[in-house]
């Protein structure tokens, strides 16, 4: 470029600027060879040949990077403040509200962190500029969810319990292992299946279920500081989206060879991320007080709708629907009332505060799902409901699912061909028996068992007695082994998990607000 | 319409939808008024707190048409302060965002 010109050139375009930034960056290596710098791009199969074929269609360079991420964190942190100099914890729509942020902030915050490390690791080893530069910026954003989600935490857990050590339980509670497997089982892949699995499977064709609804539910019960991050998030994920439709379309291209390896992920990580939104499911049904949608409206528009589109367009690569999306759709009238219903089974040792169903809750399920809830669902609720009027607290089991191997979800699922019978599926390895809770999760774990027998299941675990606190001795007479666990998990019975109604949650909230929370009485049913 | 407006999808095109979906904010209004001017066939749903715009197989936004609603300039990369979630193949240039479906150009 010329030094001495009299009149500055015209301004780059978006493309060039781009071209500028992230291709002249990178480099053949000299005194070592390149398969020595970047060990970890060949070993799954995948073939590049080319990978200044690579396209990030946002064309964000680091400098327009910093100037947008920065103007977001300036209008985030507004709303933050603001919510809390407004005390804007109170002004949610009811304290039950709370329970669905404490599962989103303990089940998924520590996934931003885990992804930040993971596209860390995955920007490392691609050898192509333009894929590095994505996973790059892709690492700094999921740090910042992590960030603004913990200033979130730490306003609400002044006032509320359940929401004291996140990252700790993360490691360690039961139901927690179902998101921290999905990321784990995506980390220890190669650089190509972790994007396919964490950007396009997770992000592109699920997050959309996960944010969308739920943070606009987020509004709709007056939690600004939650919709605000979760919005600021998603933001970057349409980044992350893209990146992971652009790695899937580039692989694609490069070579034929690749198009069965990445329809086995695609089909794998599809069903571990359905798996995984079980929880988001009930969260949209059974926990947010005012209600945005069905999840089986949301699987309708997000899903069935969108993602169908997205598969159709893949189709002109030779990539097909996600095997067993055919049983996801069967499901979706079943799986939030089989989801809530485990955790009315098992929440005395649950992280949030859990409740039955108000009548009025009964009747918009009903409305809902007139095809199933009625029919299997609402009499279980009832019979609970009993139960709770009849003792005085709710109904709890305790003794411990089995769980699957695969997606850690204890094996509840019901065979799409009878609500009534639940779907367990058995395979022996070395000697050894394994459960799965589908047929999706069974080919996962043939596929490669070497890796899930490792698995780290949180209830074998615990009857293995490695679930205690140091120097526990379980033989000594009336030893509670539930107390010892929730110790461990680092939780106060009947404070951080247990019922709803009793808890100091909803103490404080009447005290502090001066609402009487007594549910409506039912009525009474006509003759 | 300008001299600039967006091209018809080639005859056989995808009409299978794509979507955007913004927060609810004053500029995403615009951006919104912009949408439904220049795809006429885009239909806009409200939720709380965020809009989303389906469109069948393509859906544009033009760099002028949101500065003309917001009387200032606009850049395109400024979408990001106010977008939440997509689905499309995106095309991003200095005067428009496109998404659709089918194979690049």
């Amino acid at each position: 470029m010329s030094q001495t010109a009299a009149k500055p050139g015209k301004r780059l375009g978006i493309k060039e600027r781009y071209a500028m930034m992230t291709r002249g960056l990178g480099w053949e290596t000299t005194y070592q060879s390149m398969d020595d710098v970047f060990p970890f791009d060949k070993f799954e199969g995948i073939k590049i040949h080319d990978w200044d074929k690579w396209e990030d269609p946002f064309r964000l360079t680091m400098d327009a990077y910093w100037k947008f991420q920065g103007e977001k964190e300036k209008k985030l942190y507004a709303i933050i403040d603001a919510f809390q100099q407004n005390q804007g914890q109170f002004n949610i729509s009811d304290p039950r509200y709370l329970n669905t942020l404490k599962l989103f902030l303990t089940g998924v915050s520590p996934l931003e962190y885990a992804a930040h490390r993971g596209y860390a690791m995955a920007g490392r080893s691609f050898r192509g500029v333009g894929a590095r530069v994505a996973a790059q910026m892709q690492s700094i954003d999921e740090l910042r969810h992590a960030q603004t989600q913990i200033h979130t935490i730490s306003h609400f857990n002044k006032y509320f319990d359940g929401l004291h050590d996140p990252q700790y339980m993360h490691d360690r509670v039961w139901y927690l292992s179902v998101p921290k497997s999905y990321f784990e089982d995506a980390m220890t892949a190669g650089p190509f299946e972790f994007v396919t699995a964490i950007s396009f499977s997770f992000e592109y064709v699920l997050t959309n279920l996960l944010f969308m609804p739920f943070m606009s539910g987020a509004a709709f019960n007056g939690d600004m500081a939650t919709v605000t991050f979760g919005f600021s998030a998603q933001s970057d994920e349409s980044r992350h989206m893209t990146l992971g439709l652009e790695v899937v379309k580039f692989m694609l291209e490069q070579d034929p060879d690749n198009v069965p390896i990445i329809q086995k992920w695609v089909d794998k990580w599809f069903w571990r991320g359905y798996r995984l939104l079980t929880l988001v499911s009930m969260m949209m049904d059974y926990m947010l007080p005012k209600r945005v949608m069905s999840w089986s409206e949301a699987w309708e528009m997000y899903f069935e709708q969108n993602g169908g589109a997205l598969f159709e367009d893949l189709a002109r690569y030779g990539i097909r629907l996600p095997k067993y999306h055919e049983v996801a759709k069967a499901e979706k009238g079943h799986l939030s009332h089989i989801a809530w219903a485990t955790f009315n089974n098992y929440g005395h040792a649950a992280d949030f505060n859990s409740w039955v169903p108000q009548p009025d809750e009964l009747d918009w399920l009903s409305q809902k799902y007139p095809d199933t809830f009625d029919a299997v669902y609402r009499p279980r609720f009832e019979w609970l409901a009993a139960y709770e009027k009849e003792h005085g607290k709710m109904w709890r089991n305790d003794t411990l699912p089995l769980l699957c191997q695969v997606c850690q979800v204890p094996c509840i699922f019901t065979e799409v061909s009878d609500p009534t019978r639940i779907s367990l599926r058995e395979t022996s390895y070395h000697g050894m028996k394994y459960h799965c809770c589908s047929d999706g999760c069974m080919d996962i774990f043939k596929d490669e068992p070497e890796k899930y027998v490792q698995a780290w299941m949180p209830v074998h675990q615990i009857y293995q007695g490695n679930c205690f606190p140091e120097g526990t001795d379980p033989t000594v007479p009336g030893f509670n082994p539930l107390a010892a666990v929730l110790d461990y998990y680092h939780m106060k019975p009947g404070a951080d998990s247990g019922d709803f109604n009793t808890s100091p949650d909803r103490h404080n909230w009447e005290r502090w607000t001066g609402q009487d929370l007594t549910p409506p009485a039912a009525e009474p049913k006509a003759a | 319409m300008s001299s600039n407006a967006p091209t018809a999808p080639a005859a056989g095109a995808s009409r299978q939808p794509v979507f955007i979906s913004l927060q609810t904010n004053d500029i995403s209004r615009g951006i919104v008024d912009a949408i439904v001017a220049d795809n006429p066939e885009a239909t806009v749903s409200e939720y709380p707190a965020m809009v989303k715009i389906d469109a069948p197989g393509r859906l544009v936004i033009r760099r002028e048409s949101v500065e003309e609603r917001l009387g200032r300039r606009w850049d395109v990369q400024e979408l990001h302060l106010s977008l939440i979630s997509l689905s499309g193949n995106i095309d991003e240039t200095d005067e428009e965002f496109t998404l659709q479906w089918g194979a690049r150009r």
